[in-house]
């Protein structure tokens, strides 16, 4: 069944044996006939973190937010081929349910300004309406601060406003926010394009800490980034999926002209 | 395990249950409001186009007793609005006269000094007086104009009330429209040596034309069916008066008067369509405006 | 460099002629009220009694300040739901498109209809149906100007709602879509809390034209001087008493009257001013 997703022909597409979620020629369109991404086919791994690059405009970011859905905010919006989660394809899931078993951590921090750091944790739970008791929540609540290494500066303050917490706390305690709804895959988009460097490190250590426990995938245009922490890296243009390799390999043996140019600063 | 599951799928489909029950009774909600519109449109046209001849644009309103007579004789009641055309243009007009000149300016002060102690108090007293009910402005209009000046009910009153009541739409959105005008554009002006006054008049007012005429005009939009400030100030005539002393008709204070009148009761249908008419076509005007003249920057 | 300074202060004159006018509005609104004042008292505001007979002449504004509130508060229940609506669906649901134009050309048409016209339009379409519905003997009433003065401030409520909802920024809305909520979820859980301070000072200044509106009201309420005994009882207005016996009033039925005005200037003022306060609170 795998076997047919991935294109074997082509060596700059790694394969991986039973991928957790597999992309078979995924085309999505943001209206009409000029697609955003084309023909993407790739398998990700579990428990590891796979890095998507490329310049900006390339479609990473719609190839991202189609793995939740949430490209389907916009109306005109359709796509061509498939996602299927652990063998289950995600189209035929409702979105609400399908976005339990994937969490998004986004660009800038943004966590709910009226609500308490405390109900910003558990607030899956609370827009979908799950009804907990206080035990548990507070068992959640500190479960996933602790998770993303926020417990120690924010347990005294857990019924604050989240928005006096700095830059970096804020996008912890929003990736505490996805964790805390226990997901399968974690979808980051850019996650530290809006922080300092000090900031930015303590999120990649502790995306590392994260892949024991869950699958990541990790949009950046840091190059730098994705070498660091990914285990596997995609590069994209305009729209196409490059090269898919192990990162390590990717980023010494690029096997595209394209990726060279891009990996070597010549674009984007 | 399964138990738990099919509990989650029932209550997943209870919630997206309710949120297409909620964007529909949503969707509905929105739309009936559109139920009172075409209820007033459909009563005014129906029983309103016949009365719209050209007579009833040039021949002054009928008194009681015309009227009495024509509706015993099974006749159409004689007479139109000319008396209340004549009356709307002289009071708007004049009111445009008065607000039009002090609106530019306070808005081109405002949008001048952004800050500023004085700027805000001005900006606060504007946000207030737009709050001011139209029947308090007739009050002020009968106490600073009819009693002292006119001796007397007068068109001079009105326009004086309908001109505060326009003034701080005419304000905020020649600020509004001036603050939107990119700085460099001043700059530009500036560095050629042309003087500030000039500046203004001759780069940032052009500039802002569009919008500064579609405030302007949504202003007159605004005053051209006021009734009851009218009520307190002009009065009402009976004949076509150009003395703006004098008491003088306008037609919303037609539509008041017909519809007290049992004679003339079948005349407010006539006169609301022209009204309606008139104010909508300003609303299409002002809209054109903004978007046919709209300038890039 | 003269002229530069002369034209600035020719600039600031525009803004010290406002000044003026509101101080002017305010000065000459205290001092035409002093007489009934220094009869009445506060008594003027909290007596029920407003008898023009000479000799017996007293004034109290009690029944139409309650008669006021009580139009525009029901008013503003009966609008809610559909401003709302409106605002929601212009702020989130469809911000551009066909049928977004069409909802607010009907929302301009609906502000550009004149008060009188609605007045008519409560007297000859829904009197009748008040009687119909023997909601009331004669079909005039709070009720029915509410009804009436309710659709008028649509328009206002709306308008202002739907910018508030529409500055919700899409990355809390996108946040909450992540964490699997939906849409009617977002609305009640991100946009609302969000936007509730926007929305509510929209509803204030929406109440706020309520109670100065006169001639629809006037056509409608029946115009008696008792305190209304309920919603469907006759009542009258501050703004429809003024309209109804300012022309022929004088001595201290004119200063009572100057004093009405007062009052509603003071009140209107204030609900603008929250109104006002709360929003730049927000955009800022």
């Amino acid at each position: 069944m795998e076997s047919t997703v991935l294109n074997k022909t082509d060596d700059r597409i790694i394969q991986i044996e039973s991928p957790l979620l597999s992309i078979d020629r995924l085309s999505v369109s943001y209206g009409g006939n000029k697609f955003s991404i084309t023909d993407v086919s790739a398998g990700i791994q579990k428990n590891k973190i796979t890095a998507i690059m490329g310049p900006s405009g390339c479609g990473k970011s719609t190839l991202l937010r189609a793995i939740n859905r949430m490209h389907e905010l916009y109306p005109e919006t359709h796509h061509k081929g498939s996602i299927s989660l652990g063998g289950e394809d995600i189209y035929k899931i409702n979105p609400i349910e399908l976005r339990r078993k994937i969490g998004m951590v986004f660009q800038r921090p943004n966590p709910f300004p009226t609500m308490s750091i405390y109900d910003n944790v558990i607030a899956a739970y609370i827009l979908n309406g799950i009804k907990l008791k206080r035990s548990e929540k507070d068992e959640i609540v500190e479960r996933s601060l602790r998770e993303v290494g926020l417990w120690d500066e924010t347990k005294d303050a857990l019924h604050k406003k989240g928005t006096f917490l700095s830059g970096g706390q804020q996008q912890r305690l929003c990736i505490a926010r996805a964790l805390a709804y226990t997901p399968e895959v974690i979808l980051l988009d850019e996650p530290t394009s809006a922080l300092d460097p000090i900031a930015t490190a303590k999120i990649e250590d502790l995306l590392v800490k994260l892949k024991k426990d869950y699958t990541i995938i990790l949009v950046t245009h840091n190059m730098g980034q994705a070498a660091r922490i990914s285990d596997h890296s995609m590069f994209m243009y305009l729209g196409e999926l490059v090269e898919y390799g192990r990162t390590k390999n990717m980023f010494t043996t690029p096997k595209d002209e394209r990726t060279e140019a891009y990996l070597t600063g010549k674009f984007g | 395990m399964n138990t738990t599951n099919s509990i989650s799928n029932q209550k997943l489909k209870w919630r997206v249950f309710n949120d297409k029950l909620f964007s529909i009774v949503m969707m509905t909600l929105a739309f009936i409001s559109a139920v009172p519109l075409l209820s007033i449109l459909y009563q005014l046209v129906k029983k309103g186009y016949k009365q719209v001849r050209l007579s009833f644009f040039i021949e002054v309103a009928p008194d009681t007793m015309q009227a009495m007579m024509a509706k015993a004789n099974h006749e159409i009641i004689p007479g139109g609005i000319a008396n209340g055309i004549v009356g709307t243009l002289i009071i708007v007009g004049m009111a445009s006269l008065i607000a039009i000149p002090l609106g530019l300016l306070t808005g081109v002060y405002l949008s001048e000094s952004s800050k500023g102690k004085m700027a805000n108090i001005v900006r606060f007293v504007v946000d207030m007086l737009q709050g001011v009910p139209s029947i308090v402005l007739g009050v002020i209009a009968y106490i600073w104009v009819v009693k002292p000046l006119t001796s007397g009910f007068s068109a001079l009153a009105g326009s004086v009330a309908l001109s505060i009541m326009m003034l701080p739409s005419i304000i905020r959105s020649t600020e509004e429209t001036l603050k939107m005008i990119p700085p460099t554009l001043k700059e530009a002006a500036l560095s050629l040596g042309v003087p500030y006054y000039k500046t203004i008049l001759k780069v940032l007012l052009p500039t802002g034309m569009s919008g500064i005429s579609t405030g302007i005009i949504l202003g007159i939009s605004r005053i051209a069916g006021e009734t009851a400030p009218l009520m307190l100030t002009a009065l009402g005539s009976s004949a076509i008066n150009l003395d703006i002393t004098q008491p003088s008709s306008a037609i919303p204070l037609l539509v008041w008067e017909f519809y007290n009148d049992p004679n003339l009761v079948n005349l407010i249908w006539g006169a609301s369509l022209v009204l309606l008419l008139i104010i909508f076509l300003l609303n299409i005007v002002a809209k054109t405006i903004s978007k046919k003249w709209k300038v890039q920057y | 460099m003269k002229s530069e300074r002369l034209f600035q202060y020719f600039l600031k004159l525009g803004g010290v002629i406002i000044l003026i006018v509101a101080i002017g509005i305010a000065a000459t609104l205290i001092v035409g009220s002093i007489p009934t004042f220094k009869e009445f008292g506060l008594n003027f505001i909290f007596s029920s009694d407003w008898n023009p007979t000479e000799g017996r002449e007293s004034y109290g504004a009690l029944p139409f300040i309650i008669g006021t509130i009580a139009t525009s508060i029901l008013a503003l229940a009966l609008t809610f739901p559909f401003a709302f609506s409106i605002a929601l669906f212009l702020g989130e649901y469809f911000k551009k498109g066909r049928m977004s134009s069409i909802l607010k050309s009907m929302i301009d048409l609906l502000a550009g209809i004149p008060s009188v016209v609605y007045g008519l339009w409560g007297f000859y379409t829904i009197k009748p149906i008040v009687v119909e519905l023997g909601l009331n003997a004669q079909g005039f009433g709070i009720f029915t100007s509410a009804f009436v003065l309710a659709i008028m401030i649509i328009p206002y409520a709306s308008s202002i709602s739907a910018e508030v909802i529409n500055m919700v920024p899409s990355q809390l809305k996108e946040a909450a879509y992540s964490l699997g909520a939906t849409r009617f979820e977002v609305v009640k859980n991100v946009i609302i809390p969000n936007a509730g301070s926007g929305i509510f000072a929209g509803f204030i200044l929406a109440f706020g034209r309520a109670i100065g509106e006169t001639m629809a009201v006037t056509m409608l309420i029946g115009n008696s001087n008792k305190i209304p005994s309920n919603l469907f009882d006759l009542g009258n207005t501050m703004a429809s008493l003024i309209a109804n016996q300012f022309g022929e009033a004088e001595g201290l039925k004119y200063t009572s009257l100057v004093a009405m005005g007062l009052l509603l200037f003071v009140i209107t003022g204030i609900l603008n001013l929250i109104g006002k306060m709360v929003m730049r609170k927000f955009t800022a």
